[in-house]
């Protein structure tokens, strides 16, 4: 039973020498191969290089945070040897050559790298159905999406297919999978974690962030991850605390702010009803509840899918079949190669978005979406400067709904991209934010929701120290599915 | 510019060729139907007042993130073409370039 | 009807750092294919660039020799286009914010070919309209039915150099591009030659009737590896646009490739596709204050040609046409200066240097810095003959000594009992044997012309084998003559 553990009881078992990290290998892989037929979660099976490293580990002294214990890890961070398919058809074949700096930094914590998650092709999507290869279940409903674009690392940590995975975030993408699949979800301040090896969807609003069973283990691995990165230039050299000393503080006294137009139209009152309870909870535990005003809310769809777009049509540039990754068969010149390259190796949805990011760039347009939508950006980041001053953090639901059914929204792109809504402020204002499970909608199915605490910029600290408060005071996060 | 192949708003072909993507007549039509209904939703930014805000490049700015210029081996031979679709001689190959 | 024809010119030049412009690969011209590429420089999915700080220094110290404002905010874009030879199908290069703007080349007559610097009559100042920083593409080599490229020079740190359309002669072209590789080298900030590739000019030309205020239809000339190719390539293509508008042709707006062998230009073959970069502020890098380094370069800046010229001629008190020679090249005025330092007669170092060993370095084909004879050397032959212990003639010999073998001044004196002969003694009996054998010039000068004197000095010498010292046979003869 030793997947059930959570992350931070695998390395304590590991440094009491209970458990080896071979044998908590062996037992995640013991548990994919039973839970996998059903789930999908994983793209490629990497146990041969996962239990080799882990059989160093246990040679080794564990003098690392996390030494031993096997983290698993979103298909779109590099890792040398290992491929990195973004779950493209593009990136079918390719074979990572170098590290991110993330797993760099989660192997010098002694961690060992196991399995590579299913998501949605280059994270663009809310429901991994956009992966080239698998469709990941939602291990409470496998009738259900388990959310994106990280569905595979929400789904297999529910699942306990693993202790703690890597997930990134561009809109929503760590967040909203782990509400749909009941786990905690942690995006961090732009800049606090590198994004040397995250294959670029968005560059401005892309993040690393943990994907973890319990706030206090999204706290371990954040603490592994942070840290200014001379790899990346928009990673900022702010110190790294040890985040898990704010846990279990004590939250009485605490502003919490509501953003009145986060709680209208739209959510679904199933949801709603599970998120006043958790709001209520919150004033029982001594925190101040205050109404704060986010105006700029019903822009930052618009907002959005016009700066992300823009930049993932630019940074998809780079799959063209010279280098490395999908050639069409028998090209009669380059411009040949490139048209239908690109036309076998992308998604409908990945296409989808290179047209409208090269549109809103193109001459005549500039200014009237990209150049307009950063402006609008900054009016967001301001909303919640200035949201900041009169809270500590904020509570939003991480999304208006519970988990869909498979091919629900696929032919509505649109109703796809509103219903981010609560997420993708964070990402345009460069702030952080954690989703944890706070209750369950019963009908028709049983299906977690997910609340989001904001904090400001490298407001880590505060988010976590929330998050573990509430979890601590509820049982929703020892709840597991049926499978 | 209301050939199918663009809807009100956007020249699908247009813009396929410029992002160098083939797009069967059909995947036109459904981007273009799509893509509008999207850029619709999109242009409500149009009646934002956003006269003398500066633009968000960064959400969190900094200015002069350097590396100091020293010089570090990078891939090794095998390494740096492992991917490569086509190499010959050490060379990445790709079909011939007509454009100039 | 007479044509004149206005030219502005974009020259790029590749900048002399340790490493590359975005990653810490080497640069250097001339390695085995692909030897100096890492997954930065190859564009592989996940890298960043980070920007290297010698790289931006060194454009704005361009910027302060070429006389320009250097913006004190200063950013990177994307420019989107796709081409095999670009490893991210965006060029990171500066749009709307180059680093300098507004500078200026003043041609001086030393700048223009030699055969054309009879005509020029006063200076004239060419516009610099901006220079910016940007990352140079890998290098393609077209065959038969592919292309193969090598990655080594991708992300090589590249200025681009644009000037105003302020040229109208080849000549002038000529002028510009030397003078501007010549304020390159004194900045050390590129080996600037062209046939490696380190300069590259493309031309923008077009040509009209004399007084018509409109510009003529603008052509662009590329693949021109010289200098001197530049200066042929537009005198080729004035005489061919002018001779099509005389015919009454129209000429279209066009890309045309130089060809050297055959000495002509040929229309580029393409395929029809709209330019439209698509131009983005480049998420992954900060923007550059130049301010904070503004006095660190400043302290950077050599004295530049011009400035150096007038020192020579105000401090040696060189002729303006000494002057202008060594200062030409920089390695040659530090020749001459070191040269110059001991002694009292810089004006004949100068003239050994300027006619007597450039003459001999060209013949064998080798750089100021291959010299056999360092300028020490010349320092101590000019000294030996101000102090009268050598004949020039004599110093012209051990000149071609010192040449041949590299060996001191005094070594060859020593060795070749060279030394003159000033022993009234001596030098009589020449005088005497001279005048007696010669009775026609004796003659002569008894009758007035004076310039036989040199006549019979010159046989005093040939009687001395070349030691006697010239000035004591004067007055020898002199004496002798008006007894």
């Amino acid at each position: 039973m030793a997947h059930r553990l959570s992350l931070r009881e695998a390395a304590e078992n590991i440094r009491q020498r209970k458990l080896s990290s071979v044998e908590l290998v062996q037992a995640l892989h013991t548990r994919i191969r039973k839970i996998e037929p059903k789930l999908e979660a994983f793209l490629h099976d990497d146990f041969d290089l996962a239990v080799k490293q882990a059989a160093q580990r246990d040679a080794q002294p564990a003098d690392g945070p996390l030494h031993g214990v096997p983290v698993a890890i979103k298909d779109n961070i590099s890792s040398a040897g290992r491929p990195c398919t973004c779950a493209s058809m593009m990136l079918k074949d390719y074979v990572a050559p170098y590290d991110a700096t993330v797993i760099r930094k989660l192997e010098t914590a002694g961690a060992v790298v196991f399995g590579r998650l299913n998501m949605d092709e280059f994270a663009m999507g809310s429901s991994t159905e956009n992966s080239a290869f698998q469709k990941t279940k939602n291990p409470w409903d496998l009738a259900r999406i388990p959310g994106g674009s990280s569905g595979g690392a929400a789904a297999a940590v529910a699942a306990d297919e693993c202790f703690g995975a890597l997930g990134s975030d561009t809109g929503g993408s760590i967040r909203q999978p782990a509400a749909f699949c009941g786990c905690v979800g942690l995006k961090p301040t732009y800049g606090r974690v590198s994004r040397f090896g995250l294959v670029a969807f968005a560059s401005s609003l892309d993040q690393i962030g943990p994907v973890t069973k319990t706030a206090y283990d999204s706290a371990l691995l954040l603490n592994a991850i942070s840290g200014v990165d001379p790899m990346d230039s928009s990673s900022l050299p702010q110190p790294v605390p040890d985040y898990t000393k704010y846990l279990g503080r004590d939250i009485k006294g605490l502003k919490l702010g509501l953003p009145k137009e986060y709680f209208i139209e739209g959510l679904d009152p199933r949801v709603k009803q599970v998120i006043d309870q958790a709001i209520r909870h919150f004033g029982s535990l001594g925190a101040k509840l205050v109404e704060i005003s986010l105006p700029q809310t019903p822009h930052a769809v618009a907002t959005y899918y016009v700066i992300a777009t823009a930049e993932a049509s630019s940074n998809l540039a780079r799959y063209d079949g010279v280098r490395y990754g999908l050639r069409t068969e028998k090209p009669g010149d380059v411009l040949d190669m490139y048209f239908r390259t690109r036309a076998e190796g992308f998604g409908p949805e990945v296409k989808r978005r290179i047209i409208l990011g090269t549109y809103v760039l193109s001459s005549g347009y500039y200014d009237a979406y990209y150049l307009r939508a950063q402006k609008v950006r900054t009016l967001i980041r301001r909303d919640f400067e200035k949201a900041f001053t009169q809270c500590d953090a904020i509570l939003t639901p991480t999304s208006p709904t519970v988990a869909f059914k498979f091919g629900e929204k696929t032919d509505d792109p649109l109703q796809m991209y509103l219903a981010d809504i609560y997420t993708i402020a964070v990402n345009l204002a460069g702030i952080c934010g954690i989703s944890v499970p706070c209750g369950f909608v019963e009908k028709p199915a049983r299906l977690p929701v997910g609340l989001q605490i904001l904090g400001p910029a490298f407001g880590e600290p505060i988010i976590l120290q929330v998050a573990h408060a509430y979890e601590q005071s509820t049982p929703w996060h020892l709840e597991k599915p049926n499978l | 510019m209301s050939t199918n192949n663009s809807g009100k708003k956007i020249d699908v072909a247009y813009v396929a060729q410029l992002a160098r993507l083939e797009l069967t007549g059909e995947e036109r039509v459904r981007l273009a139907g799509q893509l509008d209904r999207i850029l619709e939703y999109v242009d409500q930014l149009r009646q934002l007042n956003v006269d003398g805000i500066e633009p968000t490049a960064h959400a969190i700015p900094q200015v002069n993130v350097f590396r100091s210029d020293e010089a570090r081996p990078g891939l090794p031979l095998k390494e740096a073409l492992k991917n490569a679709p086509q190499r010959m001689n050490d060379l990445f190959v790709v079909p011939k370039v007509v454009e100039d | 009807m007479d044509y004149e024809s206005v030219i502005g010119l974009e020259v790029h030049v590749q900048l002399k750092t340790k490493s590359k412009m975005f990653c810490a690969c080497q640069n250097k011209y001339g390695s085995p294919p692909n030897t100096q590429v890492c997954p930065v420089c190859l564009g592989l999915p996940g890298t960043l660039p980070v920007m290297n700080e010698q790289a931006v220094k060194m454009t704005v110290l361009t910027g302060m020799m070429l006389g320009c404002e250097i913006s004190p905010y200063s950013k990177f874009d994307r420019k989107n286009y796709f081409y095999p030879d670009m490893p991210k199908n965006y060029q990171i290069s500066q749009y709307d914010m180059p680093l300098c703007k507004s500078g200026h080349i003043d041609l001086v007559k030393e700048c223009y070919p030699k055969d054309a610097q009879n005509q020029v009559s006063a200076a004239k100042r060419i516009g610099i309209t901006r220079i910016h920083l940007e990352e140079d593409v890998a290098k393609s080599f077209h065959l038969e039915t592919t292309s193969s490229i090598d990655f080594n020079r991708a992300g090589t740190p590249l200025m681009e150099i644009v000037s105003e359309p302020d040229i109208n002669t080849p000549e002038e072209a000529f002028a510009y591009l030397s003078t501007l590789r010549q304020i390159l080298l004194y900045g050390k900030v590129s080996d600037a030659d062209m046939e490696k590739g380190q300069m590259r000019c493309d031309c923008n030309i077009s040509v009209r009737p004399v007084g018509q205020k409109e510009f003529g239809t603008k052509l662009e000339i590329k693949n021109m590896n010289t200098i001197s190719g530049v200066r042929r390539a537009l005198a080729y293509e004035i005489q061919r646009q002018t001779g099509c508008l005389k015919k009454g042709e129209n000429l279209t707006q066009e890309t045309r490739r130089w060809d050297e062998a055959a000495g002509q230009t040929f229309g580029m073959r393409s395929k029809e596709m709209a330019h439209d970069y698509r131009y983005f502020p480049e998420p992954d890098l900060m923007p550059v204050d130049t301010a904070v380094f503004m006095n660190e370069v400043k302290s950077w800046l050599p004295e530049l040609p011009a400035a150096k010229k007038q020192r020579f001629m105000s401090d040696y008190r060189l002729t303006d046409y000494n002057a202008g020679v060594l200062v030409a090249d920089l390695e040659l005025a530090n020749f001459f200066e070191v040269g110059a330092a001991p002694g009292k007669n810089p004006n004949a170092v100068a003239n050994w240097v300027v006619n007597d060993l450039l003459r001999d370095l060209s013949e064998s084909k080798l750089a100021i810095a291959q010299s056999p004879i360092k300028p020490l050397d010349i320092a101590e032959l000019v000294e030996f003959c101000e102090s009268g212990k050598i004949s020039s003639r004599q110093a012209k010999d051990v000149f071609v000594e010192m040449f041949k073998t590299g060996k001191m001044p005094h070594r060859i004196i020593e060795e070749k009992g060279l030394s003159q002969v000033s022993d009234a003694a001596a030098l009589e009996t020449w005088c005497d044997e001279a005048i007696a054998a010669n009775p026609q010039s004796v003659e002569a000068y008894k009758s007035g012309k004076t310039t036989a004197l040199n006549h019979l000095k010159g046989q005093v010498m040939k009687l001395s084998k070349g030691k006697a010292n010239p000035k004591t046979v004067d007055g020898i003869l002199i004496k002798k003559l008006s007894a």
